[in-house]
């Protein structure tokens, strides 16, 4: 029996208007802290006042007597107060990629914000004001908040181990003598700002013990699996502890660490009643986690004909105050730094460094947004030092198929990066005027090449389970948190596909550890490619069930049954039909299972070897070009980005529409990655803690996008279907530095490209 | 405490407040108007906006004592599954919603705006949503979805809501 193909999609590729879009716009969507229960607390959490201190003493006893305060807990409450940034489920242990944090702390504060006791009380107000009551004495300690200067020996060191977390290598051929075969050497240190989120729901659930004593949490997640986490932390087996997501108000990685479980599973265990934590936006802007400040230092070597010959890299991330991701963001920067090109001597060097900067970890473009704004700059220096076209100069460096990243790792499957660049750049039209005197118009664009799916020898897997139930309807049920994405109706696309129904009849529970089978986390860009595989296998499974079935009411041959609008029939004979609902009945009387379960297994690779960084490591990749159009103000130093054009490869679009939403939205975060974003932090305190002073791109910053999507039709997921989410970030801020390079002749390495950056970048080099 | 009066999308009711309470706290927590989000507390997101008497405000500034005597709509008011407005649905036709935070707070902005300035462009339509944030779209397909909006309005020479 065929299964549908891409020439006959009936809803593979459509714009199809999501379910969840349905109940979001007329109100009737309850986020994570839309929840109220009957006897519920109200939860804070009491945040550390200075980056670097001992903690002397915790006096919370007036805090305990205030009217309606029902619990403060400190350290000394926790029964396990550690937790560790395991990749959920990950098989393969490697040591640097296991990082400890605590729940509370109980000796030292190592960042401006870490937790330090938790309240609950019978009103917020109550709550507020007790952890005002809970005095902590603290003896200031030396802190260290430049990771340059934390690699020194004499700087104060945050774990007994050293500052430094992990160093990565990658090697390949010998850069020495690849250097001497450069007519023309470029080099140039990048930096990168520190990125808050920034999600418009803040970090809140609402937790409360049920019947049978499970620990049940609703909590804003990417990451269900944190069941485990908390269960640890209690001491629980981990089948006492579920935890619920429900569709969440923007992830972007912030919510991938544990943020409010742990809490909320805490306080509700204490206190045996509902509880609920929801993080104001200070808060939400102090507490893990953030995206990695990366120092970037590069030098590339090419031919004058701008073969690319060779590169050395080293790069320096700044951890903040606890490991988290680090490790892993900076092993994914490894694999990306060289970008998509051919270059046959690389060498490049990896550092993590703790400081007592607030902790960096997830943030969509995990490791590959820095280096790109880097090596697309790069790129760009090099075309004008050697004359060159930039997209010229580009497209005789673009590896192909069948070739090879610096790490060794081969491209399996369609790059269609010249295709993408031409697109993108043509799709800008022709160059406008300026808008006025002492204004001036530039154009960039950039390249990249972004990883999906979890690392190959972490052994990824996700699984489903699709029924058809008595009414004829079918029911998906995964562990899939939605955020935002498209990812519960993308599934539900696929199954409508497969089992020819009607999108409007097909209802998906997602994102429960107790009742749905687990799906990994919404992180990675994996959904789409792990839980579209795993949905389509259980799909297929009851496909082929069902034709069976009707077959066998028919007394046809299997190949002479179609399934389509919610009917089995025998094809070109519309008169011998059944209704899903008659075959399901058919099925229980014939003992046919009406559902199937299916787990889906990402092909798995060996380690890496890390002395040499060589390896396979990704299960693919997601390649594109933006091309942006800016202005800038001469006087002001201001940059407005006109238009900007996004080509990418998504292997097979499965919602137009949401795909599109990606590029459209990734351009957005790019461009505030850009131009506006940093969280300013001086000395360890955040100067930056509200929405006033972190600006993020409104409607009146970002243009109107335009985006091209390929469909290759070869990446892993369903279909050939490849991620997008992540990468739609990825190039934005380098084309547009690039932009700006050409408007005002002047590189600023430094992102963001603020007004003052800019213009004083200009008056250093004298330009006019 | 003390009990003020006011008509929540079109019905009349009665709640008790403290007087230092926003509008936004009481709607969330003491008349379960959930649909109006909360993203920062002092003006700076949008989320949180709602129609006072007519006008779209955030309610995280206003007191909830300040809506004694008066209308507040919620995204809620605009419309309904069964009798959507066409803003409502033209953002799921057009996919305007992903993670759908911000849609509550977006949607009341440019109903009110729309209904004062049924003719505005792209340009116009931006303006109106400056202080709405948006992490997740882009804000294309928002516009692209109230310009669709606004000419179906336009054409049926209405407001479009169900109850203001």
């Amino acid at each position: 029996m065929d299964l549908p193909s891409p020439r006959g999609f009936r809803v593979v590729g459509a714009r199809a208007p999501r379910a969840d879009a349905r109940d979001k716009v007329f109100g009737l969507l309850r986020y994570a802290d839309d929840l109220a229960l009957g006897g519920m607390l109200h939860a804070k959490v009491v945040r550390a006042t200075r980056p670097s201190a001992r903690i002397r003493k915790i006096d919370a006893a007036r805090a305990g007597a205030l009217p309606g305060v029902r619990c403060v807990l400190t350290a000394r409450d926790v029964p396990h107060n550690v937790l560790f940034s395991d990749v959920p489920g990950q098989t393969t242990q490697v040591g640097p990629l296991r990082a400890r944090t605590q729940v509370l702390a109980d000796d030292v504060v190592r960042y401006l914000g870490e937790a330090v006791a938790l309240v609950a009380a019978e009103t917020e107000e109550a709550a507020e004001e007790a952890t005002r009551l809970v005095a902590v004495e603290y003896e200031d300690l030396p802190g260290v908040f430049e990771p340059e200067a934390a690699m020194r020996p004499e700087a104060p060191q945050l774990e007994p181990t050293g500052n430094v977390i992990s160093r990565w290598k990658v090697r390949q051929g010998d850069v020495e003598a690849g250097f001497r075969e450069a007519d023309v050497v470029v080099a140039h240190t990048y930096r990168t700002g520190l990125i808050d989120h920034a999600f418009i729901e803040p970090e809140a659930g609402v937790g409360w013990l049920d019947e049978n004593g499970v620990v049940t949490l609703r909590v804003a997640t990417q990451v269900i699996e944190h069941f485990r986490d908390v269960a640890n932390v209690l001491g629980l087996p981990h089948s006492r502890v579920r935890i619920i997501a429900p569709y969440i108000g923007g992830g972007f990685g912030g919510k991938e660490d544990v943020t409010v479980e742990v809490f909320l599973g805490l306080l509700v265990w204490k206190t045996r009643r509902p509880v609920r934590l929801c993080y104001s936006r200070e808060e939400s802007i102090l507490s893990p986690t953030k995206r990695h400040p990366f120092i970037m230092k590069y030098r590339h070597g090419a031919r004058r004909d701008g073969t690319l010959v060779a590169l050395e890299v080293e790069l320096i991330s700044d951890a903040g105050a606890y490991a988290y991701l680090s490790p892993l963001t900076l092993l994914y920067a490894m694999v990306h730094a060289a970008g998509p090109y051919r270059i046959p001597h690389v060498r490049i060097d990896g550092v993590s460094v703790l400081t007592n900067n607030p902790p960096t970890s997830a943030f969509r473009g995990f490791g590959s947004a820095q280096p790109a704004f880097a090596y697309e700059s790069q790129m760009d220096e090099l075309a004008r030092a050697l004359g060159l076209d930039p997209l010229e100069l580009r497209e005789r460096n673009y590896l192909r198929k069948g070739e090879r990243l610096a790490s060794g790792q081969a491209l399996e499957t369609a790059v269609l990066l010249p295709e993408t660049a031409r697109r993108a750049w043509a799709a800008l039209g022709p160059p406008g005027p300026p808008s006025g005197l002492g204004k001036r118009v530039g154009r960039g664009l950039a390249s990249a090449l972004t990883s999906y799916g979890r690392i190959v020898w972490l052994h990824d897997w996700s699984s489903a389970w699709v029924e058809l139930q008595m009414d004829g309807t079918v029911l998906i049920r995964t562990g899939v948190p939605d955020i935002g994405g498209g990812q519960a109706a993308a599934l539900v696309q696929i199954a409508a596909e497969l089992l020819g129904v009607a999108q409007e009849d097909i209802a998906i529970h997602i994102g429960d550890s107790a009742l749905t089978p687990l799906a990994g986390t919404t992180t990675a860009t994996r959904q789409l490619y792990m839980s579209g595989s795993a949905v389509h296998k259980a799909a297929a499974e009851l496909r082929a069930t069902l034709v069976l079935q009707a077959a066998e009411l028919f007394q046809v041959s299997p190949e002479a049954i179609e399934l389509a609008d919610g009917t089995a029939r025998v094809r070109d004979n519309p008169g011998r039909a059944s209704s899903f609902k008659e075959l399901a009945a058919a099925c229980a009387r014939s003992h046919r299972p009406r559902s199937a379960f299916a787990v889906y297994q990402a092909p798995a690779g060996q380690v890496m070897d890390f002395e040499t960084g060589q390896g396979k490591v990704f299960p693919d990749f997601t390649f594109g070009t933006q091309a942006a159009e800016v202005e800038v103000d001469e006087d002001t130093g201001e940059v407005q980005v006109r238009r900007v054009a996004a080509c990418y490869d998504v292997g097979r679009a499965i919602n137009r529409n949401s795909v599109e939403g990606q590029i459209e939205g990734g351009v957005a975060m790019g461009l505030g990655y850009a131009l506006l974003e940093e969280d300013q932090v001086a000395g360890g305190v955040t100067l930056t803690p509200n929405l006033m002073t972190y600006l993020i791109p409104t409607a009146l910053d970002v243009p109107d996008v335009t985006a091209i999507v390929l469909e290759s039709g070869e990446g892993m997921g369903p279909w050939g279907a490849r991620g997008i989410g992540e990468p739609a970030i990825v190039p934005t801020a380098p084309a547009i530095a690039n932009a700006v390079r050409d408007a005002v002749g002047v590189r600023v390495t430094r992102l963001p490209i603020t007004p003052e950056r800019l213009w004083r970048a200009r008056q250093e080099s004298g330009a006019r | 405490m003390r009990t003020i009066e006011l008509t929540l999308n079109g019905q009349r009711t009665r709640v008790a407040v403290e007087p230092h309470e926003t509008l936004l706290w009481v709607l969330r927590h003491r008349l379960a108007a959930t649909e109006v989000k909360s993203g920062c507390e002092r003006g700076d997101c949008g989320a949180c906006a709602v129609i006072l008497d007519g006008k779209a405000v955030n309610s995280c500034l206003a007191l909830a004592v300040q809506a004694e005597a008066k209308s507040v709509v919620t995204v809620r008011g605009l419309g309904s599954p069964e009798a959507p407005h066409p803003l409502q649905a033209a953002f799921i036709e057009l996919g305007a919603a992903q993670c759908g935070i911000c849609i509550p707070g977006m949607l009341v902005t440019l109903y009110a705006f729309l209904r004062d300035t049924p003719r505005a462009g792209r340009a116009e339509i931006r303006e109106a949503i400056g202080g709405n944030l948006c992490r997740c779209t882009g804000y294309q397909k928002i516009v692209d979805a109230a310009e669709s909006a606004a000419r179906r309005l336009l054409a049926q020479g209405t407001d479009g809501a169900r109850r203001t």
